[in-house]
């Protein structure tokens, strides 16, 4: 992964749909872990959190995923750079607006980052599409066991791994996955969604306003217990139980507006497509909305010539700072809303299947 | 609707977060929401969105009631854990442990004793009774859930400990 060429590019690891792709955006794993005898990051001075970073950069670039890896320093990192990370979600907002010595090493796939001094020391993620946990858990634990043959964690037998936020210790581990559910939306039911989280403790974060609906289609659950329960059990709780409920519920969804409302669906799935194929100018709320009616219609099976893989493409390359980058030098938003519209519409047209 | 925070302007942000089960909504105008961290500017992308939620979610209660000596490793003052809602160094948990404790139990639900992965290098005697009790615990819950194949594949698990 070289810095200067991020941006222009989908992320490799976003390049397929993964397992239930028909709900199931993306799945992510994170860690967070501590060196033991240092202070932690909020509470290190400069030479401290020097320290930090040369020790982990060592040991992680010494791992088996340190040949395919890159550091990348986010103190001296241009703000193009860091918001084009921030939309990969490759680092996170905190890690850029954090002071002093910090960095990334992002492996060239883009499906691994460890943040070095953003709340903790070390926070390592594995994002893969679709419903792949499993596979998360696998790359995301190796590296770790890899990572603490070389440096000692700070590790408490009763409370687990030590972290900055006492509302992490114990696994440190945070699970999350990204859903698309529009029909459990348009049927008025996410209610089902809420119901399915109560018998785990767990955060379901959506968003609605007022006319940007489309973000309401999207919803992000993760694990808040970190504490008395197994690494692997959080995962099979999820892939085994949870996650096969709500997307049984979202595809009954599916059906029955195909069966009672297909004309709305189709208006609604025909209507985005048209204007997305057409259109001059487009605002990133509204990019997002109609890329949402469109992935909707190829999981119907509605629209056979485009597939996920593109619309994760275009989703990724709309955000501002990709455009941005693509533009080689700063937009006006009328200017970004034009460029938005080119890339759909050349994409659209170009990669038919 | 007028926005509930400042109850002036129109709220035009409606925020919905489940956390636990428990719907919660929020109606806000455009910069009540902004000062709350939360973005809604037409050009923020979804990601965005989403993990401004996640640091707007209302900071949990102090963890100290009243000040206490700060710790005597890292220096860190109750106030200071107090204000930014992050320790200091990992012996603060020895330190304050009482009322990190506190703060632990009602997060993590109960949660009291860690058992998943433990560092190779720090695998110790305590270590081996921690896994021990969880499994004769397992145990347990298979017995009394028939499922006699994890039941028989656990008691293997504890002779190879023991
Ligand atoms: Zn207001
Ligand atoms: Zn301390």
């Amino acid at each position: 992964m070289n810095i200067d060429n991020i941006g222009t590019k989908v992320s490799k690891w976003f390049q397929d749909s993964g397992e239930s792709p028909q709900v199931i955006i993306s799945s992510r794993i994170r860690l967070a872990r501590n060196i033991s005898n240092h202070r932690f990051t909020a509470h290190c001075d400069h030479q401290e959190k020097n320290a930090i970073i040369s020790e982990l950069k060592m040991a992680i670039l010494q791992t088996s995923i340190g040949p395919l890896a890159q550091y990348i320093d986010i103190a001296t990192a241009s703000q193009l750079q860091k918001e084009l990370l921030i939309e990969r979600h490759l680092i996170s907002k905190h890690l850029c607006r954090n002071r002093g010595p910090r960095g990334a090493i992002i492996s060239e796939d883009e499906a691994f980052t460890a943040m070095l001094n953003e709340e903790d020391h070390l926070r390592m993620q594995v994002i893969l599409p679709g419903l792949r946990l499993d596979q998360c858990w696998d790359v995301v634990n190796r590296i770790d066991t890899e990572i603490e043959n070389q440096v000692r964690f700070a590790f408490d037998q009763r409370l687990g791994y030590l972290t900055a936020c006492p509302t992490n210790v114990g696994t440190g581990i945070r699970v999350s996955l990204m859903l698309h559910l529009p029909a459990l939306k348009m049927t008025k039911q996410i209610e089902k969604l809420l119901n399915a989280t109560k018998e785990m403790k767990l955060a379901v974060r959506g968003l609605f306003g007022e006319g940007t609906d489309a973000l309401g289609d999207f919803f992000q659950i993760s694990n808040q217990i970190t504490l008395g329960i197994k690494e692997e059990d959080i995962i099979a709780k999820l892939t085994q139980k949870l996650i096969p409920k709500i997307v049984e519920y979202e595809l009954v969804a599916r059906e029955h507006l195909l069966r009672h409302e297909n004309s709305l669906l189709e208006d609604k799935i025909y209507r985005a497509r048209g204007i997305l194929e057409n259109a001059y100018l487009i605002n990133s709320k509204e990019a997002l909305f109609l890329l949402s009616n469109l992935r909707l219609g190829i999981n119907l099976g509605k629209i056979k010539d485009i597939d996920i893989a593109t619309i994760n493409e275009l989703f990724m390359l709309t955000q501002p700072a990709h455009l941005q980058k693509n533009a080689g030098g700063s937009l006006t938003p009328n200017e970004r809303d034009e460029l938005r519209a080119k890339i759909i519409r050349n994409k659209l047209s170009t990669h038919k299947i | 609707m007028n926005c509930q925070n400042c109850n002036k302007n129109t709220a035009t942000i409606h925020l919905t977060e489940i956390t636990n089960g428990k719907r919660q909504e929020r109606h806000l105008c455009e910069s009540c929401a902004q000062n709350d961290g939360i973005a809604v500017n037409a050009q923020i992308p979804l990601n965005d969105l989403l993990n401004n939620l996640l640091a707007a979610q209302p900071k949990d209660q102090n963890v100290f009631d009243s000040e206490s000596t700060p710790c005597p490793k890292c220096n860190i003052t109750t106030d200071k854990i107090n204000k930014q809602a992050l320790l200091g160094c990992p012996e603060d948990y020895d330190i304050f442990s009482e009322s990190l404790n506190k703060i632990i139990d009602k997060y993590q639900d109960g949660g009291k004793v860690h058992c998943g992965k433990v560092p190779q290098n720090q695998y110790d005697k305590t270590t081996q009774d921690l896994e021990l009790a969880n499994l004769k615990q397992a145990l347990e819950e298979a017995i009394t859930q028939e499922r006699y194949e994890d039941a028989a594949h656990l008691r293997d698990k504890i002779s190879q400990i023991q």
